[in-house]
């Protein structure tokens, strides 16, 4: 192994360890895609798979940031070790980005059992970063039994949270809509468990009963464990619980890690093979398209692709014939001297 | 890849309630291409240290206008080294007489920048001073 192979794996090993200082180092390491990241997220991969991924996504505003904070008390009590990572956008003028999620989480600060990391979006659209599943892992890898996802303020579709987590909660705010809002395609059909947050305000129940109405409205039996094959023809949309909590004060959050759990250990007996097939995908695609990207601007192909590139902004070329010139190039694989 | 952003971390240690400055700041750093991470008032040493090592920020800026400062930020320095994190640059901003200037520098307060210090001052500073990063 190289030097610098070495120098990664001991960072891993490091951070396995409960080294926190190794823990962060290697975190930005997977933010900036280095090399010293692969290296050990590949090593750590065979150890991860152990913590539960929880994503918690929802308007901006609707209460994440104190609901992981309250999710995080909760955990503690219970002798939990619970990780966070918290998405906020970058700028996608300056790259810049405004990363507020702490403010609501600083009461752990002397306990070793919590780590919080939050991360800019860097141009990624979709709720999370680009590297937010491989942080996850790496956070899993570190011991925790619980992660937290934390999205960026979502709209109504940024759903990739799904694939990226064990355990979806969508967040609402009391009401943010009518009913049909609940049935529209969505945010909404990804969540597992649907938490109507600010329980404190009036509206809140009613808003609870009509998304418990809505959710269930559709006629489709709860999927039961031990018959994973029957939807396999049809993918059946989920039946999330609705529960009310009001973060600030902990009301209904103990019950909403109840919730968790038991989605857990119903994932366990089968139910969430799917998501973990989806997830793999998921990263694997985005490898396999870092890595495209990555050969077709390398030293053999770069100003191929950008000639190419240059005739589809020209509109001389579509960008479909476009791509299928880019791949057979790939395919083509001319060898390099 | 592109560059990567400086990650900075903008905290106000002690009891004063005066965060317009701190939150102006992060604002015309996000502007200036950083990843700010913003944690609020009234933050203990401890939580500024143990933001600042989970962050793995490359800069800590600490905004004072309580005049603690020769108590609050000698201690987030040695709390930092004590942690590890000798190599993360370590500004303050807000109110600070020159006389005291000269203790904190020894403390490992690399720069203070006083009332009039513009965001591109700043931002030059930090871009100019933070550790060179890893590959």
């Amino acid at each position: 192994m190289s030097e610098a192979g070495v120098r990664a794996a001991e960072l891993a090993d490091a951070a396995v360890a409960g080294d926190r200082r190794a823990l962060a180092r290697l975190l930005t390491a997977v933010e900036n895609r280095t090399a010293t990241a692969e290296v050990a997220l590949r090593r750590l991969y065979p150890v991860t798979g152990r913590a539960h991924l929880v994503g918690i996504t929802g308007a901006p505003g609707a209460g994440k940031s104190t609901l992981v904070a309250a999710l995080i008390a909760e955990a503690r009590l219970a002798g939990r070790a619970v990780a966070v990572v918290a998405v906020d956008p970058s700028s996608p003028i300056t790259g810049g980005a405004l990363l507020g999620d702490r403010v609501r989480m600083q009461a752990y600060a002397s306990d070793d059992e919590v780590f919080i990391r939050s991360m800019a979006s860097r141009g990624h659209a979709g709720g999370l970063a680009a590297t937010s599943t491989a942080a996850a892992t790496v956070l899993d890898a570190a011991g925790f039994d619980l992660v937290l996802l934390e999205t960026v303020g979502t709209g109504q579709s940024e759903v990739e949270v799904a694939a990226a987590a064990d355990t979806t909660v969508v967040l609402e705010a009391p009401d943010m809509g009518d009913e049909v809002q609940a049935i529209k395609a969505g945010l909404l059909e990804v969540a597992d468990i649907v938490v109507v947050n600010k329980g404190d305000r009036p509206g809140a129940q009613r808003t609870a009963a009509q998304l418990r109405a809505m959710l269930s409205a559709n006629g489709n039996p709860r999927p039961t464990a031990g018959a994973p094959g029957e939807a396999a023809d049809h993918p059946r949309p989920k039946r999330p619980d609705v529960l009310v909590t009001t973060a600030s004060t902990g009301e209904g959050v103990p019950a909403l890690l109840a919730a968790l759990d038991r989605h857990r250990a119903a994932g366990r007996d089968g139910l969430a093979d799917g998501a973990r097939l989806a997830r793999a995908e998921a990263q694997v695609w985005e490898i396999v398209a870092e890595r495209l990207r990555g050969r077709l601007h390398g030293p053999d192909a770069g100003e191929a692709t950008a000639s190419t590139l240059r005739a589809v902004a020209d509109h001389r070329l579509d960008p479909y014939a476009a791509a299928d010139l880019l791949l057979a190039s790939l395919a083509g694989g001319r060898p390099r001297a | 890849m592109s560059e990567r952003p400086i990650k900075v971390l903008i905290a106000k240690p002690g009891l004063d309630g005066h965060d317009r400055g701190a939150k102006v700041l992060a604002r015309g750093l996000r502007d200036e291409g950083f990843e700010v991470v913003y944690t609020g008032l009234r933050q203990t040493p401890e939580m500024i240290a143990t933001a600042a090592l989970q962050e793995d920020v490359d800069v800590v800026g600490l905004s004072i206008l309580s005049g603690a400062h020769m108590t609050l930020l000698p201690k987030v320095t040695r709390l930092l080294r004590e942690r590890g994190l000798d190599d993360v640059l370590v500004t303050a901003g807000g109110i600070i007489p020159d006389d005291d200037i000269p203790a904190l520098r020894e403390a490992g307060v690399a720069a203070v920048f006083g009332p009039g210090t513009t965001i591109a001052e700043v931002a030059a500073y930090f871009r100019s001073h933070v550790r060179p990063p890893e590959a």
